[in-house]
């Protein structure tokens, strides 16, 4: 009993500020603590604040974009580390495969400004930071989380399923595509739905290598935080809480349908 | 019946059990894993629970060792009522079927591991320790961890563990099923002759009738959470009390009849699927008019191309099937009445000259004394 | 398309795409770090350089790495990100633990859900869940004014701009990390082993000292790696709830780069970083290959 008053006790802490901000977001007051009563003056103004909604377009943008780019990545990837066991070099891709995973985002966002530095003084591309500068770090970064989550879907996979294609005469490409890619399809979407969140939410790498012409969502959300506290932001938030709550939900449901579906 | 002899507590109305088990039942939810069970297990016995999985043998340990509480009923050991005392307090212990040995302790830190919860000292411990190790003979292995063992040698260091403590009763869960054949049948006999000498009472579960058979002193076979029949191995293979014991423990021809003579050396029955009157000389008391089963074991009847003498039971028929396996051959052979009986031989002669095929016509003979009436 | 052409084909474009954009630039920052700082951009020279006679000249400066060494602001820096990143780590587990181990044990039909409970803020955003925060750390904050109003406290008290401050956000942002590897080692725990204590004579506390505790250590470990390497390295929980005094080293290689524009002394900060991360970064890289190979 003491044991679940302790585990309410850390949920309490991971949903309780978030719910205060939730809460406030819907304050009419312009001082954040004290409560003026509800309103929604502030998702209107959010509405016409162009600089925000510009960024959220381009956050957007980045994140599909880096998503499906790391998904394709992560799964070839995964692929060949499950399913080729010798190869040139698969010691140094395990490792740059999980790597970024645990390596602290200032190195990794450091390093690739440095490379792009480089790369445009090279050969003159990317020109300046851009949104394609953005979705290349944020490819690179996500396709590790990609790579992990598909790797472990592929290694408890039945290998026995795609040996019986063969031995009913699928060629490897056809295999590929008929039965392994079905199955691990779950996992894919898994992987998608976690590359998005992290482009979506990251400031540090962003923060290296975007620029005045292409500021995502969380650079604009970060300069106004680091003024203080603002009842606009909390509007903002909250609309992204809401809107990762309504696609996780989703995914849930989709996931869910699948597994009961493969168990009949 | 069997005779009864003075060595074997059970039949000592005044001895007192070591474990008694008094209208115990257990229930997970509507499920009913076992069901009323009194059960008296006395000093010194090799006592098997057997059964197919999920007849409540497991369920039954279980509660003996305090795992599980009964939802009605008491559990005595030496006269004590245990139902108030946790796991960590009853004079049992129990050899896990996973052997469940702490896998991050040596072989020497898992055995000493119950002796230290005593605060024993030290040395004490150590001798201990070396003395069960060199028992089971695995005095070289002290300093292994679990993992580096085979699984034959696991097997010892589980039984160490709960030997060292010297309990009242150890408690055996299926303990040797993860052994191949080999191991299994050499620990059997090695595990007996442990009790014998250490004394100390072995409740075992096993699913192996063949293993319940070698080991133990008596048998208790349980079926849907109720204990069906307690007896010695002789009694259960011999005289099962019921259809089920009779059909779950070894081979068993049973043929449903009726009783038309009731005398007292001899019982005769009709049986639609024979030809001739069956005359039998054990069983269940009936009366004219009585529905029986009759049971025959298939080594208890023989084959041959001649009729039987007179004053045995016999049935004609065709074999259908043979199963040769070297020292004996199942037959299987067809009556008139479409009704297939096995019938187990001894191949004694190295050639026979004329051996039996598929399709010969044969008679099958078996003595009054052995075979069986049962109405339950 | 088959055998060895197939092979190469699949692995290609995510091993290309790796060593162009995660490989090289680890060896560029390692070549910058060595340069001397310029003004221009990129505001630092060349390694090498072609002189009047053609003769090959190399300008490696090491000053960069010895000013890390000289100046204290840098060792006072690298040692309150260790310091800060433990005690959050310490914080995760103490929190921690407890979770994974009740929602481990409790019935099965629940785990999934519990566990989802405790992953679900993780895809919330983490900037937002900081930013959070804020609102109920500082003077005026909630958190003051309920100690206030229960009479604990007097007058507020200045936890936002701590370093306690900073603790609390890297403990309440790193949770899940330590909960959901703890969770993976304490839920797969063969229970007949605490049953085999119990039937041993040992009482259920006990038990969790001498069975429970030393099998979850693959788990406490990395956790604990998971937890503290990325906070070593954190720069938006020092620069949002951190004081101006808050010295981080992910703080320092932002201000470095960003406010002073000297990227060879940012890029050996970042050198210096991965040296400390090293250990642990190849403890946690070492236990993930253990584990594929035990799943193989």
């Amino acid at each position: 009993m003491m044991l679940y008053s302790l585990l309410a006790l850390a949920y309490a802490f991971l949903y309780l500020p978030i719910v205060v901000m939730i809460v406030f977001s819907f304050n009419a007051s312009n001082l954040v603590t004290v409560w003026g009563g509800f309103s929604t003056k502030w998702y209107g103004e959010l509405l016409h604040d162009q600089k925000v909604l510009d960024a959220a377009w381009l956050s957007l943008k980045v994140a599909m974009t880096s998503a499906t780019l790391s998904t394709v990545l992560g799964t070839l990837a995964a692929v060949a580390l499950v399913r080729f066991h010798r190869f040139t070099g698969r010691t140094l891709f395990t490792g740059m495969v999980t790597a970024p995973l645990v390596m602290p985002e200032v190195i990794t966002g450091l390093a690739l400004l440095l490379l792009f530095v480089a790369m445009e003084h090279a050969f003159g591309w990317p020109a300046g930071r851009s949104m394609t500068t953005i979705v290349i770090a944020h490819t690179t970064f996500s396709l590790s989380f990609v790579t992990v989550v598909v790797r472990s879907r592929l290694a408890q996979m039945d290998a026995s399923l795609e040996e019986a294609a063969m031995d009913l005469g699928a060629r490897p490409l056809r295999v590929f595509m008929t039965i392994t890619l079905p199955l691990i399809m779950p996992a894919l979407l898994a992987g998608w739905l976690l590359a998005f969140t992290l482009s979506i939410d990251d400031v540090v790498i962003s923060a290296f290598v975007s620029g005045p012409g292409a500021t995502p969502l969380p650079i604009v959300i970060f300069s106004k935080v680091r003024l203080g506290v603002n009842p606009e932001i909390n509007a903002l938030a909250t609309i992204v809480v809401a809107l990762v709550g309504i696609a996780m939900a989703i995914a849930g449901r989709v996931a869910l349908g699948r597994e009961q579906s493969r168990r009949v | 019946m069997a005779s009864p002899a003075p060595r074997f507590p059970w039949t000592d109305p005044n001895a007192a059990p070591l474990i008694r088990f008094e209208g115990v039942s257990k229930r997970f939810g509507d499920f009913v894993a076992v069901e009323r069970v009194d059960l008296a297990i006395h000093r010194g016995e090799f006592f098997s629970l057997l059964g197919a999985s999920g007849c409540g043998k497991t369920t039954l340990l279980r509660m003996l060792a305090g795992f599980e509480t009964p939802s009605d009923g008491k559990i005595f050991i030496d006269g004590i009522d245990m139902t108030a005392i946790p796991p960590y307090e009853r004079p049992v212990n129990m050899m896990f079927q996973s052997y469940a040995l702490f896998p991050h302790m040596t072989v020497a830190g898992n055995i000493a591991f119950g002796l230290k919860q005593n605060s024993l000292p030290k040395p004490v411990i150590a001798d201990k320790v070396k003395a069960v190790l060199d028992m089971v003979q695995m005095g070289k292995f002290a300093d292994r961890k679990p993992h580096q063992l085979s699984g034959g040698q696991r097997q010892r260091v589980a039984l160490a563990r709960c030997l060292v403590k010297e309990p009242k009763v150890l408690l055996l869960d299926e303990p040797l099923a993860a052994l191949d054949k080999k191991l299994r049948e050499q620990t059997q006999l090695e595990l007996v002759n442990i009790q014998d000498r250490i004394g100390i009472t072995f409740v075992m579960v096993t699913h192996d009738q063949g293993e319940a058979m070698t080991m133990s002193s008596r048998i208790g076979v349980m079926n849907a959470g109720v204990i069906q029949q307690v007896g010695t191995p002789v009694e259960i293979y011999e005289y099962p009390g019921s259809r089920f014991v009779a059909d779950f423990i070894g081979a068993a021809n049973m043929f449903e009849g009726t009783v038309t003579v009731d005398l007292p050396d001899h019982v005769t029955t009709t049986c639609p699927e024979l030809e001739h009157d069956l005359t039998i000389a054990h069983g269940d008391p009936v009366t004219v008019g009585t529905p029986v089963t009759v049971m025959v074991r298939p080594e208890k009847m023989a084959i041959s191309r001649d009729k039987p003498a007179e004053g045995l039971n016999w049935a004609k028929g065709s074999i259908a099937d043979i199963a040769y396996l070297g020292d004996v051959s199942t037959y299987h052979v067809l009556l008139a009445s479409g009704r297939k009986v096995q019938v187990l031989q001894t191949n004694l002669r190295h050639t026979n000259e004329q051996p039996l095929t598929w399709e010969d016509e044969v008679h099958l003979g078996w003595h009054p004394a052995n075979a069986l009436v049962l109405t339950r | 398309m088959s055998g060895r052409l197939g092979r190469f084909l699949v692995g290609l474009p995510a091993y290309a795409w790796l060593v162009a954009f995660f490989l090289i630039p680890f060896l560029i920052i390692l070549k910058i770090s060595l340069s001397e700082p310029a003004a221009g951009i990129p505001p630092y020279l060349p390694l090498w350089s072609h002189d009047e006679v053609e003769n090959l000249r190399f300008h490696l400066a090491f000053g960069n790495y010895l000013s890390l060494f000289g100046d204290e602001l840098y060792a006072f820096a690298y040692f309150n990100s260790i310091r800060i990143a433990g005690i959050a780590t310490l914080g995760c587990l103490l929190i921690g633990y407890p979770a994974a181990y009740a929602i481990a044990r409790s019935p099965a039909a629940w785990r999934q859900s519990l566990l989802l409970l405790v992953a679900l803020p993780f895809w919330t955003s983490f900037l937002i869940r900081v930013y959070a925060w804020i609102g109920i750390l500082k003077p005026e904050g909630l958190l003051n004014a309920l100690l206030l109003w229960l009479g604990v406290i007097s007058e507020p008290l200045q936890i936002l701009q701590t370093d306690l401050a900073v603790i609390i956000g890297m403990t309440y942002s790193y949770l899940p990390f330590m909960v959901l590897p703890l969770y993976a080692t304490l839920e797969k725990m063969d229970l007949s082993l605490l049953e085999a204590a119990a039937d041993l004579g040992c009482r259920p506390f006990r038990a969790f000292l001498a069975v429970t505790l030393p099998l979850s250590m693959p788990g406490i470990v990395a956790g604990s790696l998971l937890v503290f390497i990325p906070a070593v390295g954190e720069y938006v929980i020092p620069d949002l709830l951190g004081g101006p005094d808050t010295l981080m080293i992910g703080k320092v290689l932002w201000a470095e780069f960003f406010d002073n524009r000297d990227w060879p002394v940012a890029s050996a900060v970042a050198v210096a970083m991965l040296v400390l991360l090293v250990a642990p970064i190849m403890i946690i890289q070492n236990a993930r290959a253990k584990a594929e190979g035990r799943k193989r």
